[in-house]
């Protein structure tokens, strides 16, 4: 795992949301930090290379343009984890993946543009992998802000 | 909703921004679209909130939230909705839902995940939720993640 620099967690604690929307961006969010542009984009060419970071633009919400977002689970067994991991992953609607510790072991998150994709994608991973998914839709959102600071 | 051309943005722009000076000129360059008009689009899907935010999106693991788990809670239907609301209210909580249960295999209908640099601290959190949810709990559980096996976000086809 790379070292974080001081300035590397500067960029995580202020960078994950109220980027701005105006001709040089990261100009702006440079001068916030007190650096120059070009080190800017340097740190964070260097965090994504790394996979500190997973990615750096807008995060879209697919059920604001109609779509849906579906947490499902499975229990793969330990012998075919490696390929029903493969399997499920190949789908571009499984957004997330994690490995989890429990005879449900792999949860991810299906994003499909219409409602009716979710239960497409799950009858297709069913017939895929041979096992049953079991769907866990939001019927309702208490709170979400997923932004953590560097703890290291 | 949206038209073809706040599509093409998204299709765009969904595997991140450029690393340009420029980066939304390059992005209407490519589009066929004025700069200002893809940034006029941005403002709005951000105002509307099919852009949640827009900035970095770290791997947890990576930045030392190394423990990440799922808490899960069995929850006396006519007090899930008020309990789950003061749980999301919790600042160590970055998610809080609402789900269905699938019994038998799966008797939780409450989901809230919390982070820690370790498990210890963790388990710490979910303790506090036990004790917030009192005798409405009948039965919980805590899921940790082992491995990211994917983590792209959305992505949609042209």
């Amino acid at each position: 795992m790379p070292e974080l620099s001081d300035l590397d967690r500067k960029i995580l604690a202020q960078l994950q949301g109220d980027f701005p929307i105006c001709e040089r961006p990261y100009a702006e969010a440079a001068a916030q930090l007190g650096i120059e542009e070009a080190e800017l984009l340097a740190r964070l060419q260097a965090l994504l290379a790394d996979k500190v970071l997973t990615r750096f633009g807008p995060m879209f919400q697919i059920e604001e343009m109609g779509g849906a977002f579906v947490l499902a689970a499975l229990a793969a067994p330990e012998a075919r984890y490696d390929e029903v991991t493969a399997l499920v992953n190949a789908l571009p609607e499984v957004a997330h993946n994690y490995r989890r510790e429990h005879e449900l072991n792999m949860w991810f998150v299906l994003a499909t543009e219409t409602k009716e994709g979710i239960a497409e994608a799950i009858a297709r991973i069913e017939r895929d992998t041979g096992l049953p998914v079991y769907a866990f839709p939001k019927e309702r959102e208490f709170f979400v802000e997923m932004k953590l600071e560097a703890r290291r | 909703m949206i038209d073809d051309i706040d599509r093409a943005l998204i299709v765009a722009t969904q595997g991140g921004l450029p690393l340009v000076s420029r980066p939304y000129h390059a992005i209407a360059e490519q589009l066929g679209l004025s700069p200002e008009e893809v940034m006029r689009r941005l403002r709005a899907m951000l105002a509307s909130g099919i852009v949640r935010r827009i900035g970095a999106v770290p791997n947890h693991y990576a930045i030392g939230w190394t423990a990440n788990g799922m808490t899960v809670w069995d929850v006396a239907d006519e007090q899930v909705d008020e309990l789950g609301a003061r749980i999301g209210a919790l600042d160590f909580v970055t998610h809080c839902y609402r789900r269905p249960r699938a019994l038998p295999a799966w008797p939780y209908n409450l989901f809230a995940m919390v982070h820690g640099a370790s498990r210890q601290e963790c388990s710490a959190k979910a303790a506090e939720i036990r004790t917030l949810l009192g005798d409405a709990c009948r039965a919980n559980d805590i899921l940790y993640s082992t491995r990211i096996l994917k983590k792209t976000g959305l992505r949609i086809s042209r």
